[in-house]
């Protein structure tokens, strides 16, 4: 039989499990911390005056006009949004395989999760043009008739998926939260700390009857969480494919978004894990290099997914007979904007490749950059499906090019700052790996695992 | 909840998994079905040792998600086809597949904030300033708590079974 590899180094007690993970909430930050923090909160800053000259002078700051009027925005909109599918993918399905390995990273992929469609859901609202009135997104009774919204659109489809996607996943990471914070609580020597996570954790004891819900409520969420995430890349794929434009109408696009959004979501997830596993050396016995591997697989899996699904597109164009849709596709390869397509290509079929090999798998260095990549990838993927399809429709009197400004150079940077520094912070208020779960697995592997447990 | 007498009781501390499932199962066996184990990590089998029935929180998911499901139907068919129907695209005024996606998101909402409902609910939570019977209960300790109103209680008898049974720290509770 295969021997399993132990989930959590170095011979942990119960109480080392609590102090290694407990340990960067109850010091005072290190420099390293403090110096991305400030980075990031820099940018953060630099992204709401961005922000605040974009909605105060118009859209028109950005690129978007006639024939390219989805840009930045929409781009990096579904960048983000796919970057948090990795998260749900980590805490609720490989929570229903069963799959060990997962909790020590859930924690933070969930977090990653609802940063991340944060900072994705603040895109479409300022690209409505006029975000002071985006409650007119949700149907609501009014007194203009009332008039409802326009529920065969799928753009309307979204504000539904993204944010019942926004308040399950934060729901969920909460509630798988509340055991670790009563957690911190009990250790808190001052009475300030001790309020806080007192009102954080809502009373939490561990009781068996607490614990036997918990249990039950976490195999709920995780159980519509499934079906929600792979729903909500489905529908982002509709605001594309159930238009009438070629290159987006296409029956292929909901599992190649899904896949995609996981492959991006995981590359986000390693870029994060290598930059905790820095800062919290401590870490290191519970993100392991084998959790690491396993999710360069899962990245190099992804992206052969993706590949396949960018040849898929061609055989199509080609097999339909359409012209357009061949144009489309010749046009994306070797038209204006090929350098973003062949950009894409490099990133998300050719690099991840290197995980074929077991040294570069394991080896931090090569993931970190490969991770590098893979967003970036992701990120021109978007474009070149927004932006080619769009440039070059049907009459070629109707042809333009996206007018790229530097306040889409500048929201697109900026969002990072944000997603940063709410993942810095995050670092810093909530146990970054999950307590109570990695606890029951730190047997797993070990020679004496199998004195009658009933595993 | 000022009026109500608080409950007391014996506790004991133990150190491992092992020791205090075998402790649950036989403070169960002595008669006492009020007893409660508290543990840092969900204990495999520690349900059954306490004789704790299944979490009756699916059945409110379904519920919920069954009520989700028509909500999303109601207000997709009444603000489509009833109270205002705008011909679009020459489409149905009550298009059905396009609303799935709407009913679907509703489903899995409903479904999900009703599960914490009941979860909060069952579980007793939030409870301001809950009695805590030792700090390291949620770190590496483990305790069995046996209340003063429980079956054929007395203090000594609950002390001497729970330190048989492998406690190392006995604690009375003036509230539980």
């Amino acid at each position: 039989m295969l021997k399993r590899n132990q989930l959590v180094l170095g011979n942990k007690t119960l109480k080392d499990v609590t102090d290694d993970i407990c340990a960067p909430i109850e010091r005072v930050p290190s420099k390293e911390w403090m110096g991305l923090f400030l980075t990031a909160k820099g940018l953060f800053i630099f992204y709401i005056l961005t922000i605040a000259m974009v909605v105060s002078t118009g859209i028109g700051l950005l690129g978007v006009n006639h024939p390219v009027a989805w840009g930045t925005m929409i781009i990096t909109f579904v960048f983000w949004v796919g970057i948090g599918h990795a998260g749900t993918l980590i805490s609720a399905i490989l929570f229903l395989f069963r799959q060990k390995w997962r909790t020590s990273v859930a924690r933070s992929a969930e977090a990653m999760t609802v940063f991340a469609v944060a900072t994705a859901g603040i895109f479409p609202l300022i690209h409505t043009g006029r975000p002071w009135l985006d409650f007119w997104l949700f149907p609501y009774p009014n007194q203009r008739g009332p008039l409802w919204v326009n529920f065969r659109s799928p753009l309307l489809w979204d504000v539904f998926a993204v944010s019942t996607y926004a308040t399950v996943s934060s729901v969920f990471w909460i509630v798988g939260m509340i055991p670790d914070l009563a957690t911190v609580r009990d250790r808190a020597k001052n009475a300030i700390r001790k309020k806080v996570y007192g009102v954080l954790s809502m009373g939490w004891r561990g009781t068996a009857k607490q614990w036997s819900h918990f249990e039950m409520i976490y195999l709920v969420l995780a159980g519509l969480s499934t079906p929600l995430v792979l729903s909500v890349h489905t529908i982002v794929s509709f605001d594309f494919a159930v238009s009438g434009l070629p290159g987006w109408h296409t029956t292929i696009f909901p599992p190649y978004f899904v896949a995609g959004a996981i492959f991006s979501g995981f590359a986000m997830v390693i870029t994060l894990m290598t930059l905790v596993r820095i800062g919290f050396p401590q870490f290191k016995n519970y993100i392991t290099i084998d959790h690491m591997e396993v999710m360069n697989k899962i990245i190099m899996m992804t992206g052969l997914m993706v590949g396949y699904a960018y040849g898929a597109e061609f055989l199509i164009a080609w097999y339909s007979g359409n012209d357009y849709e061949r144009y489309v596709f010749m046009n994306r390869a070797m038209g204006p904007y090929a350098w973003s397509y062949w950009i894409m290509i490099c990133c998300n079929v050719i690099i991840p490749q290197l995980f074929w090999f077991k040294k570069f798998r394991r080896s931090i260095p090569v993931m970190f950059v490969v991770s590098i990549f893979v967003n970036i990838g992701m990120w021109f993927e978007r474009f070149v499906i927004t932006i080619t399809s769009l440039h070059r429709d049907f009459l070629p009197s109707n042809w333009g090019q996206y007018a790229w400004s530097m306040y889409d150079t500048a929201i697109l940077v900026g969002s990072f700052g944000m997603f940063f520094t709410i993942f810095l912070l995050y670092l810093r208020i909530f146990p970054a790996i999950s307590i109570a779960e990695v606890k029951p697995v730190l047997n797993v592997g070990k020679e004496d695992e199998h004195h009658g447990k009933g595993h | 909840m000022a009026k109500k007498r608080a409950i007391g009781g014996i506790a004991g501390i133990f150190l491992d998994e092992a020791t205090t499932i075998k402790a649950a199962t036989r403070v169960r066996e002595a008669g006492f079905t009020k007893f409660d184990a508290l543990t840092p990590y969900p204990v495999h089998g520690m349900e059954e040792a306490c004789g704790i029935k299944r979490s009756p929180i699916p059945y409110v998911t379904f519920a919920a998600g069954c009520v989700g499901l028509l909500a999303g139907l109601a207000l997709t068919y009444y603000t489509s086809a009833v109270d205002w129907a705008i011909n679009i695209g020459g489409k149905p005024m009550f298009s059905l597949p396009a609303f799935v996606p709407i009913m679907f998101e509703l489903t899995v909402l409903f479904a999900a904030l009703s599960s914490v409902g009941a979860f909060f609910y069952l579980s007793g939570i939030p409870r301001v300033d809950p009695p805590i019977i030792d700090k390291d209960i949620t770190c590496h300790k483990f305790a069995i708590f046996i209340p003063e109103n429980d079956v054929g209680y007395s203090a000594d008898r609950a002390e001497k079974l729970l330190k048989d049974l492998g406690a190392v720290e006995i604690k009375k509770m003036a509230e539980y």
